[in-house]
């Protein structure tokens, strides 16, 4: 025998003592942490750093991190993964910078805003999408007692769905009659649930206030007041009369409503069908670094990620389960189980079936998808993040550095090699832009290859070469 | 008759001795919380019941009354406030969440010890196999337990403390000896003393990230960010106690230095110290007071997994159990405070001089 029989030989010793190994301590260990497996039967990559840890908001759409330590897809890469919440959005993306964490669930704006430039400037990169949809927008009962007079209803006397945000502007424009500003809560400068409040009220004549180079502020010329505020602090601030809504993550929404503190109007689903949510992200300087740490943590991220689309929603229950844990979000049971597993109460005792609030395999939904990305920088050029007009090809090259199908497809790879994952599963032969699509509130279509044609195309916020200037908007 | 008498005066005069000692031992369980053990043990050594039982009601009794009324107050008047977080815990419940926790330390404590077994296990297969370069020896990845946050909270302001002490002691003997220190100092004292820790933590956070290089794990960048919010927030009273208590000593003593031409080192070391040493440890306790009070605040933002941070992820769970949790937290950060408070007075004790020893 020479020796890389020799060493077959061996494997197979080595994989059935695993087995048996692997079965017994799966039969002893009582906890649902970490089944032993075997390490899979191509050789495993020569991982560069494998201690690890990651930052979280404790929001339900981190679940494909916690899915993927719970059951053991992290330990199946040889990695070992500490997962840690974070106060708030900004400290975690600082921490991500400096180092001190590895990697982070993270709103799909911050890599992009990071790495241009607005805020903390660091070349952040994704190289796998998180999830799709799973936001609201909730507003106070009064505002909703205002708003339902407006509202078209069913035959069965609940409102149609989608709510328009023209809804809302009989209300608004009652406050500003009394004198007073009508506040709204988003959790980040740069947060999808930023643009996507913007989106509906934009597209229901509201406006929601632009950004200048000197005024951060965002609520210049804006008919609305949109502010920062962290997600757990949301329904109290909503009680407490500081803001009369929010556009927010789950479990908040639904907290919301168990409370008796607002009633949500719309889910993100409705205002853009399947849009990008949250993505991983790590700095460019990890993934240059421990290239193959990287495609292992991607590979233990899709593997979590199905899991949770598997089957039709059977894991749904069990991952609500481990949701619901002090350390991951922490929340009820019942508050949680709604959105993820398939309805979403809207005014009390009004449940309807959304399927798709949380998705987070189905339609391609881990895959970076730089018209994503092109989507977001869009909307921060529409509202006067980004200050001056950029040619469309500045909107491909920033999204080619920030989104990174390449990694993500080498990881798809080893996975259907090892037999994780199914071929037809994956993207193979993705330009990395979606077609294009209308599926917006508004019907408007999006084109992620013409950007700037397309942000001519929305109402209200900046076209062309326009910009802001103290507090006017000027045509250059 | 003398036999029985000579008994008797041997078994009195045994008693008074025992009551003497009981009387000096008694005050260091003054010190330590337990002075009501006293009067118990006297009157199991057949001191006169009444007058021990009228010590025993003002050390036991009346204490144990007040802290009974608060919690039947607590768990009449709790259930009346409703918060969007359910009614106010109560007692009963902020006693089932303290057993939950400890449910889950000892579910962690067994997670872990599966852990480590697994981790030998596959570390034995490896070298089986010939593959010893993959055996592996790292910690535990679970999340802390409560313990393990207590312990954090405790090393951080431990850290915080001792950084803080190391500069304001010399910096006050040196203020205390000389009016012209002191008069450079005061000013900046005066100015920084009011700050709160939440807002020197963004600048300190800037300046460790900055500048410190992980010296071992453990003690992490975030862990360096609390210790010096700590000790930028505590340092103060040591400061201002250390200069009083030097400049208040007494004159006749520096001019005996000064007789026996006795250097400043030992000046210091000899005169300095040992009269000033009340007033400092006033200081140090003080200090640690404000420190524990001030790492709670630090550890929100600073992400030190420590107390504060349980605290604050209880709080954004918003589950229906975090308001009792968040109790829980608070009852353990009064005890801890009071138990390391006591420490500090009990070392206070020993090693000054009182009038009244």
């Amino acid at each position: 025998m020479n020796d890389t029989t020799r060493a077959k030989v061996k494997n197979v010793f080595v994989k059935r003592r695993s087995l048996l190994l692997g079965m017994a301590a799966a039969l002893l260990g009582l906890s649902i942490n970490m089944p032993f497996s075997a390490p899979a039967s191509a050789a495993p990559l020569k991982l560069e750093k494998e201690q690890l840890k990651f930052g979280f908001i404790k929001l339900t759409d981190m679940a494909p991190l916690a899915i993927a330590y719970e059951k053991g897809f992290f330990q199946d890469e040889g990695l070992y993964v500490t997962l840690e919440a974070q106060a708030n959005w900004k400290v975690l993306l600082d921490r991500v910078i400096t180092g001190q964490l590895d990697g982070a669930h993270m709103l799909a704006g911050q890599p992009l805003a990071a790495t241009i430039g607005f805020g903390t400037k660091a070349h952040i990169i994704t190289p796998f999408s998180m999830d799709l949809n799973g936001n609201g927008i909730t507003v106070s009962n009064a505002v909703w007692a205002a708003m339902k007079s407006q509202l078209k209803m069913q035959p069965d006397g609940k409102p149609m769905h989608p709510i328009s945000a023209s809804a809302l502007k009989a209300v608004v424009e009652s406050y500003k009659a009394q004198g007073k500003p009508f506040n709204m809560g988003m959790v980040f400068p740069v947060s999808t649930h930023n643009y996507y409040l913007r989106y509906w009220l934009a597209a229901g004549g509201l406006n929601p206030g632009l950004y200048s180079p000197t005024d951060t502020s965002g609520q210049i010329g804006a008919n609305v007041l949109l502010s920062v505020t962290p997600p757990p602090q949301m329904p109290a601030t909503l009680e407490s009369g500081t803001i009369e809504g929010y556009c927010v993550g789950e479990p908040w929404n639904q907290a919301a409503v168990f409370k008796g503190i607002g009633v949500p109007v719309i889910t993100d689903t409705e205002i853009w069908k399947n849009n990008p949510e949250k993505v991983f992200g790590i700095t460019a300087e990890f993934a240059e670094k421990y290239p193959n740490t990287t495609i292992a943590i991607t590979k233990a991220l899709i593997r979590a990620a199905e899991w949770l689309d598997a089957d039709n929603g059977a894991n749904r229950a069990e991952a609500v389960r481990i949701l619901s844990k002090p350390n991951y979000v922490g929340a009820d049971e019942k508050v949680i189980a709604n959105s993820m597993t398939g309805t979403f109460e809207y005014e009390k005792g009004d449940k309807r079936s959304i399927p798709d609030f949380n998705v987070f395999f189905r339609y391609n939904a881990t895959y970076p998808f730089y018209s994503d990305a092109i989507w977001f920088l869009t909307q921060m050029r529409r509202w006067g993040q980004i200050g001056d007009a950029k040619p469309d090809a500045w909107y491909a090259d920033t999204a080619k550095s920030v989104y990174r199908p390449d990694i993500y497809l080498q990881a798809a790879k080893a996975l259907v090699a090892e037999g994780h994952a199914k071929e037809a599963d994956f993207p193979w032969t993705s330009d990395g832009y979606k077609p294009a699509t209308a599926a917006f509130i508004d019907g408007i279509t999006y084109d992620g290859h013409k950007p700037n044609a397309y942000i001519d195309s929305l109402p209200l916020g900046l076209k062309d070469k326009q910009q802001v200037v103290g507090t006017e908007v000027v045509a250059k | 008759m003398s036999m029985a008498s000579e008994a008797g005066t041997r078994a009195m005069v045994f008693r008074e001795k025992v009551f003497a000692a009981l009387d000096r031992g008694g005050r260091w369980f003054n010190v330590l919380g337990f002075g009501w053990v006293v009067p118990i043990l006297k009157i199991i050594a057949g001191d006169s019941p009444r007058e021990q039982l009228t010590e025993l009601r003002e050390k036991l009794l009346i204490p144990l009354f007040g802290i009974a009324l608060f919690l039947v107050l607590w768990g009449v008047l709790a259930p009346q406030v409703k918060t969007s977080l359910g009614a106010i815990p109560g007692p009963v419940q902020v006693y089932e969440q303290g057993e939950a926790l400890w449910a889950d330390y000892m579910s962690a404590r067994q997670q872990e010890t599966d852990f480590y077994a697994r981790q030998d296990a596959r570390n034995a297969e490896f070298v089986a196999s010939g593959q010893a370069d993959r055996v592996r020896h790292f910690d535990y990845t679970g999340q802390p337990t409560y313990v393990d946050q207590i312990l954090t909270s405790l090393k951080t302001v431990g850290l915080g403390f001792l950084i803080a002490t190391l500069i304001a002691v010399p910096l006050g003997i040196a203020s205390g000896l000389s009016p012209t220190f002191n008069g450079a100092l005061n000013p900046l004292i005066q100015l920084f003393k009011p700050v709160s820790p939440l807002a020197w933590l963004p600048i300190v956070t800037m300046i460790v990230s900055a500048l410190y290089v992980n010296v071992s794990d453990a003690f992490p960048k975030s862990l360096v960010i609390s210790a010096v919010t700590v000790t930028l927030c505590s340092l103060w009273p040591t400061l201002i106690n250390t200069t009083m208590g030097v400049a208040s000593i007494d004159k006749d003593l520096m001019n005996v230095g000064k007789v026996l031409q006795l250097t400043t080192f030992t000046t210091i070391r000899k005169l300095v110290l040992p009269s000033a040493l009340p007033l400092i440890f006033t200081g140090l306790r003080l200090s640690l007071g404000v420190g524990w009070m001030v790492l709670i605040a630090a550890e929100m933002l600073a992400q030190n997994p420590g107390l504060g941070k349980f605290v604050w992820d209880e709080f954004q769970n918003g589950s229906s159990n975090s308001l009792a949790r968040i109790m829980v937290a608070v009852l353990t950060i009064g005890v801890v405070g009071f138990v390391l408070d006591r420490i500090m007075y009990a070392l206070q004790m020993a090693f000054t001089f009182q009038e009244n020893r």
